[in-house]
């Protein structure tokens, strides 16, 4: 091989292993889903999220997901990564879009962390119709076909079971189109009081969601911008 | 024609080489050894929370005081060979040849076998006599302490938190882990997942959390109140950096309290009742075991709304 050719090879062979690298910090490390901003009114910030049997990403439309709905452009985002300010009241509602899926352990079918110790559930049918809202404090994910996924934040000991709409209602029009805007689910509001200081603080889904990973743990329960991602405070 | 050295005029030099060494190493080492012992030691990790952390603290400073002297041995005699035996301007003639030393070779041969073998008995009477140690012992432990009664506290791991079960309390399970002081503990560690491991540092106390395995691992609190950290081991997935919390060792009347009022709120909003029976381990099937059937719509849910049963664990 000439002198010329190996020069060439060479390049080349670095040339690729530089546009390997950078593809890999571009993609893998730096892209990530969009962060909505949540500001307080009135001392009280309102976020509202819903999560859906699939999404409208164009890499993982099968897989189970969160939205997070922008509060400024009154649109459903696909992200999990949101922000709310530090040391008020949060009010979280989930739209429950998704079937029924038991909890690995049914401890985490317990309301734990918010103000009260409950949920204020409500289940809508196909029509439209809402059941009362009702305060719950337990939903038992292995009595019946009744929760979905849960909302978690670790850190601050706040673990939510998410209540699946009606089991037969839900088998027969579950929302096929996210971010889903009709068809049965859920309606589940509860409050917490957000730390005083700064951080960003994980939250995720602790039923096993990942459909078609090894014991439901991969996928979207390993994937920020699915089942998982970050509440950051801003201090 | 070379001439033939001398070798009597080079041993007695040899000799004082070696007393020069000693001596300035031998007041190093003891200086060493009194500071790692008297001043280093009561700040070493992991700390007294616990007998095995004590017993822990206590192995590391002797080893620290067994080579620390080793240490300044090899420092003292590569320092001791860079002044004295360098390359000296205009001095061009060869080193001294290099000879056996039968006595020197014993010395180094015996004092190692000694060190080595010393620490070997020294690790396994410190492994046996604390009932492991603070380690996982498997299903079926070696050691365990010597007293009437224990606190049993199972530990399970999931992605990504840990919870804990007091079967001795009804079987109540909480997000803290709240222990009494001056008790000896019973862990269970299991997983219903993928593999963690429950580690527990300034109690000294490590164990595996194996899906469908009952890891046991046992300490004794000492009457020294405080939090403690307890983080996952084991590279489990994406928030397996966030995979901690903390413990508390409380005063016995305070976990008393702590349990009963625990015990309590558990029973009213009907979350004993909806947990399972307290086993070593879980599997899918626990959930029949409450006499619930497994509900199975297809279709519905991400993972087709059914617990995984044991013979179709990859597609859910």
């Amino acid at each position: 091989m000439s002198l010329p050719v190996r020069i060439t090879a060479l390049l080349v062979a670095f040339a690729a292993v530089v546009v390997g690298a950078a593809f890999v910090v571009v993609h893998y490390i730096l892209g990530s889903p969009p962060t909505v901003t949540f500001n307080a009114s009135g001392g009280v910030t309102n976020v509202l999220l819903q999560e859906d049997p699939q999404n409208n990403s164009a890499t993982q439309p099968q897989w189970v997901s969160y939205y997070v709905h922008d509060p400024s452009t009154k649109q459903w985002v696909h992200t999990t990564l949101f922000s709310i300010p530090a040391g008020g009241l949060v009010h979280v509602t989930i739209l429950g879009y998704d079937g029924c899926t038991p909890l690995r352990n049914n401890y985490w079918s317990q309301v734990q962390g918010t103000i009260g110790g409950t949920v204020n559930l409500s289940i809508v049918n196909n029509k439209g119709v809402a059941t009362p809202p009702r305060n719950v404090s337990v939903i038992n994910s292995w009595a019946g076909c009744t929760v979905g996924h849960t909302f978690a934040i670790p850190a601050l000991h706040l673990f939510i079971p998410v209540a699946s709409p009606d089991a037969i209602d839900s088998a027969n029009n579950l929302c096929g189109v996210s971010p889903c805007t009709s068809g049965p689910h859920s309606v589940e509001s509860f409050s917490f009081r957000a730390p005083s200081h700064g951080g960003i603080f994980r939250w995720q889904c602790l039923v096993p969601c990942g459909g078609g990973y090894l014991d439901g743990n991969g996928g979207p329960m390993q994937t920020i911008g699915f089942m998982t991602g970050n509440m950051e405070v801003r201090a | 024609m070379a001439t033939p050295e001398a070798p009597a005029a080079s041993a007695p030099a040899e000799r004082r080489h070696g007393l020069w060494i000693f001596v300035i190493w031998l007041p190093l080492a003891v200086i060493a050894d009194l500071l790692i012992w008297i001043v280093w030691r009561p700040h070493l990790p992991p700390g007294t929370m616990s007998t095995s952390a004590q017993h822990q603290q206590f192995d590391i400073a002797v080893m620290a005081v067994v080579g620390a002297p080793v240490l300044l041995f090899v420092w003292t005699y590569a320092a001791y060979a860079l002044l004295s035996w360098h390359h000296r301007e205009g001095d061009e003639e060869d080193g001294p040849p290099i000879h056996g030393n039968a006595r020197i070779q014993a010395t180094w041969i015996g004092a190692t076998a000694v060190i080595v073998l010393g620490l070997f008995v020294f690790g396994t009477v410190e492994l046996i006599v604390p009932a492991g140690a603070g380690a996982g012992e498997g299903p079926d432990p070696i050691w365990k302490p010597n007293v009437s009664h224990m606190l049993e506290v199972q530990v399970i791991g999931q992605q990504w938190q840990f919870s804990y079960r007091y079967p001795q309390f009804g079987g109540m399970e909480s997000t803290q882990l709240v222990l009494p002081a001056n008790t000896t503990v019973e862990f269970h560690v299991t997983s219903l997942d993928v593999i963690h491991s429950f580690w527990a540092y300034q109690l000294g106390v490590k164990a595996d959390a194996n899906p469908g395995v009952d890891n046991v691992a046992y300490t004794t609190t000492r009457n020294q109140l405080g939090s403690f950290t307890v983080r996952c081991n084991e590279l489990c997935g994406l928030w397996h950096g966030a995979m901690y919390n903390y413990g508390h060792v409380v005063s016995p009347a305070a976990f008393a309290t702590w349990a009963t009022a625990l015990h309590a709120t558990q029973a009213r909003d009907g979350i004993l009742a909806a947990l399972p029976p307290y086993a070593l381990t879980y599997d899918p099937t626990v959930i029949p075991q409450l006499g619930a059937s497994i509900v199975k719509i297809d279709g519905i849910t991400g993972a087709a709304g059914y617990y995984y049963p044991p013979q179709d664990p990859v597609t859910p």
